[in-house]
């Protein structure tokens, strides 16, 4: 039985690395809001796997956060407000899609190599765990540098922190998640917010993040 | 949990906030805001008195009473100059006064989500109360709701979700390491415990740990190169919160590093936390010193003014031993209440002139004489001049070190040095020469800032043996 629970999880957290890089190179942002909503529905699985196999009863609430808020309510959010900011067009990349995803399979070796190293003392799944989080990690800051639209941008941190609550939800025994998953849905609210006042203010002609360029740094 | 001068530090402000926030006229909520903040204060000394029994979740020792007392010293002082400064965006209609009263509720939030980062004894505790720290300031730096705000706010939130996931990440990796020897469940979270047991943590996870809490909370301190929310967002806000980000703000970011730094630091096989400190610490001096020259904005110099004394004081800690130690603490203090000083000051000339532009304010000496020669003053004792306070941790600091880095020594002396030229040859503009803009008198409460000044002078050229002591005490538990 505990090869099929070590099995299983290895399977969900693996599969949240491979839609980091399913977002890594979707070009369209209805798209990427599709990529992540399925990101966030495989972190809620693993979460509640991790609660079943950990006979951690807590955990659920993180799971039924993550379902809820993070793959249902934050991706239409977002999708409206797309909608209304009338940029469902192509995402300007920094980087072209294959050197991007080139990157990101450095970094999760990178990830690999630095985690599974440091790690030996701790059990194997806690180990593989890490050694995946930090690899959506780094994924999530890849998306963030390589992305110029401030829609994208916060999708990349999303998922970053998506990595975050997979490392948190795999150190067993951890105190606060579930607090802590709370505080970071929190600060999602708020930069959703952020992105929806933009727009209301009528501030910004774009969100493109080039286009903030010119007011940046002296006032002239 | 039983009430005390700890739950007092974290209810007094919380409360306030709370009432702030409905309360609708503004100077009423101005003076509310004063007197929670002078309680605060009065809480906070109490704890030299009285000293609460710690436990899992608050913790109090001689290290975060030294950061709380700071604290809460210099939200009062900013509370007084707030005051005045809010009532004249008001009457120009800058700020409405519905803004106002949220402004005021934030600032009692922030006071609260800072106290509670420095009593925090659990590490996912303090992580939480510095998100929120960073939240309230991020809303106020984009109260004026500018473009130019909104951009700072943006940016500032970006990078600092980014600093504030990474530390989370350590944070995670600090309990994966502890939990072997621990055992699962909180006490793996508590900071005291995992002090006192570090020695048997894996050191290996302990070093990748590390790197990422500095990281993290290396954004927030605005050490270079990730500093780059710190000037816009000193820049855009409005000043009493400058004053509090540079005053506060970094120090409790700082905190957060120490009290990693100490775990790091009872583990004999990890790697020695200094060096990447600091690494970091001299390249935001020089860094930061050399983008003195060409600024344009006054709030904004001073702002990477702020990230120089953070790398100073960073590297002063990462030097370590009693004596580099001693001069960073005290350089935290006198950098906290220089800089909040010339805010304040930075605040009114903005006021008067009715523009940050560097070039458009002149001859402040003439127009306004009581407001240009504090901001000299405040100048002078920044860029280390004597017989001011900074003056004399700097020279601490280069005296400590000096013998066993000469070279390192001598790039933070060369940094500190162009800094000076730097904020001279910008202050030149300012305060004297042709008076430029306009010439009203300036409408300000002088009392915070030349008493911030009074102490920094006091403080170079006496400190009381009391107060030496308690800092070398504090000296010798960062190691």
């Amino acid at each position: 039985m505990h090869g099929l629970e070590f099995d299983v999880a290895h399977t969900l957290a693996g599969s949240l690395v491979l839609a980091s890089f399913m977002l890594l190179y979707q070009d369209r942002l209805y798209a990427l809001l599709n990529v992540y909503a399925l990101h966030a529905f495989v972190l809620a699985l693993s979460v509640a796997w991790q609660a079943f196999v950990q006979h951690a009863p807590h955990l659920y609430v993180t799971a039924a956060i993550a379902l809820l808020f993070k793959a249902i309510i934050i991706p239409v959010a977002l999708h409206r407000i797309i909608v209304r900011l009338g940029i469902h067009r192509e995402i300007e990349t920094a980087l072209s899609v294959g050197l991007t995803m080139i990157g990101g399979i450095g970094l999760v070796a990178l990830s690999m190599v630095v985690m599974l190293r440091v790690t030996p003392g701790a059990d194997a799944l806690a180990r593989e765990d890490l050694a995946f989080a930090l690899s959506v990690v780094l994924l999530g800051l890849l998306i963030m540098v390589t992305r110029r639209n401030a829609v994208s941008q916060v999708v990349g941190f999303m998922s970053l922190e998506n990595g975050l609550v997979l490392a948190a939800t795999g150190a067993k025994g951890m105190p606060l998640v579930v607090e802590i998953s709370v505080a970071f849905s929190v600060l999602i609210a708020f930069i959703v917010i952020g992105i929806f006042l933009f727009r209301i203010r009528e501030r910004f002609d774009s969100v493109d993040i080039a286009a903030l360029d010119r007011f940046r740094g002296e006032r002239r | 949990m039983t009430f005390d001068a700890l739950t007092a530090l974290l209810l007094i402000p919380a409360v306030a906030a709370a009432i702030l926030a409905l309360l609708p006229d503004y100077r009423l909520t101005a003076a509310l805001n004063v007197l929670a903040a002078l309680l605060t204060l009065a809480t906070a000394m109490s704890l030299f008195v009285v000293e609460p029994a710690s436990g899992q979740y608050l913790l109090v020792d001689d290290l975060n009473k030294v950061f709380i007392v700071l604290t809460t010293f210099v939200g009062f002082t900013t509370s007084i100059f707030s005051a005045s400064y809010i009532s004249h965006e008001i009457e120009i209609g800058r700020l409405t006064p519905t803004f106002v009263r949220f402004y005021h509720a934030m600032y009692q939030t922030l006071m609260f989500a800072m106290n509670l980062a420095l009593v925090a004894n659990n590490i996912g505790l303090m992580w939480v109360a510095v998100e929120v720290a960073t939240l309230t300031t991020v809303l106020m730096v984009g109260i004026y709701r500018t473009h130019e705000a909104l951009e700072a706010a943006w940016k500032y939130f970006i990078l600092g979700s980014v600093g504030i996931a990474l530390a989370l990440f350590g944070t995670i990796l600090v309990y994966m390491a502890a939990r072997p020897v621990i055992g699962e469940g909180t006490d793996a979270m508590v900071w005291s415990v995992l002090v006192a047991r570090a020695a048997q943590f894996d050191p290996a996870l302990l070093d990748v740990a590390f790197v990422f809490l500095l990281l993290g909370y290396g954004t927030k301190v605005g050490l270079a190169p990730l500093h780059a929310w710190l000037p816009d967002a000193h820049a855009e806000g409005p000043t009493p919160i400058s004053a509090v980000l540079s005053g506060l703000l970094l120090n409790v970011a700082l905190y957060a590093l120490l009290r990693f730094k100490m775990i790091m630091a009872a583990n004999a096989g990890a790697i020695a936390p200094g060096p990447l400190m600091v690494a970091m610490g001299l390249i935001s001096v020089i860094f930061a010193a050399l983008m003195l020259y060409r600024r344009r904005d006054i709030k904004r110099m001073f702002a990477y003014s702020s990230i120089e004394h953070m790398g100073i004081i960073v590297f002063a800690f990462g030097m370590g031993g009693a004596l580099a130690n001693f001069a960073g603490l005290l350089h935290m203090i006198m950098h906290s209440l220089t800089k909040s000083a010339i805010f304040f000051a930075v605040g009114h000339v903005a006021q008067v002139k009715g523009t940050q532009k560097i070039a458009d304010i002149g001859g402040l000496t003439v127009t306004n004489p009581v407001l240009g020669w504090g901001l000299v003053l405040g100048v002078v004792a920044i860029v280390g001049l004597p017989p001011l306070g900074i003056f004399m941790s700097e020279f601490l600091i280069v005296s400590s070190t000096f013998a066993r880095q000469p070279w390192l020594t001598a790039i933070l002396v060369l940094g500190i040095l162009i800094a000076l030229g730097g904020l001279f040859s910008r202050l030149n503009v300012v305060v004297f020469g042709e008076p430029k803009g306009e010439t009203k008198p300036a409408e300000a409460s002088y009392v915070p800032m030349f008493a911030h000044l009074a102490l920094v002078l006091a403080a170079g050229i006496y400190l009381p043996p009391l107060l030496v002591a308690g800092f070398s005490n504090v000296a010798k538990l960062l190691g």
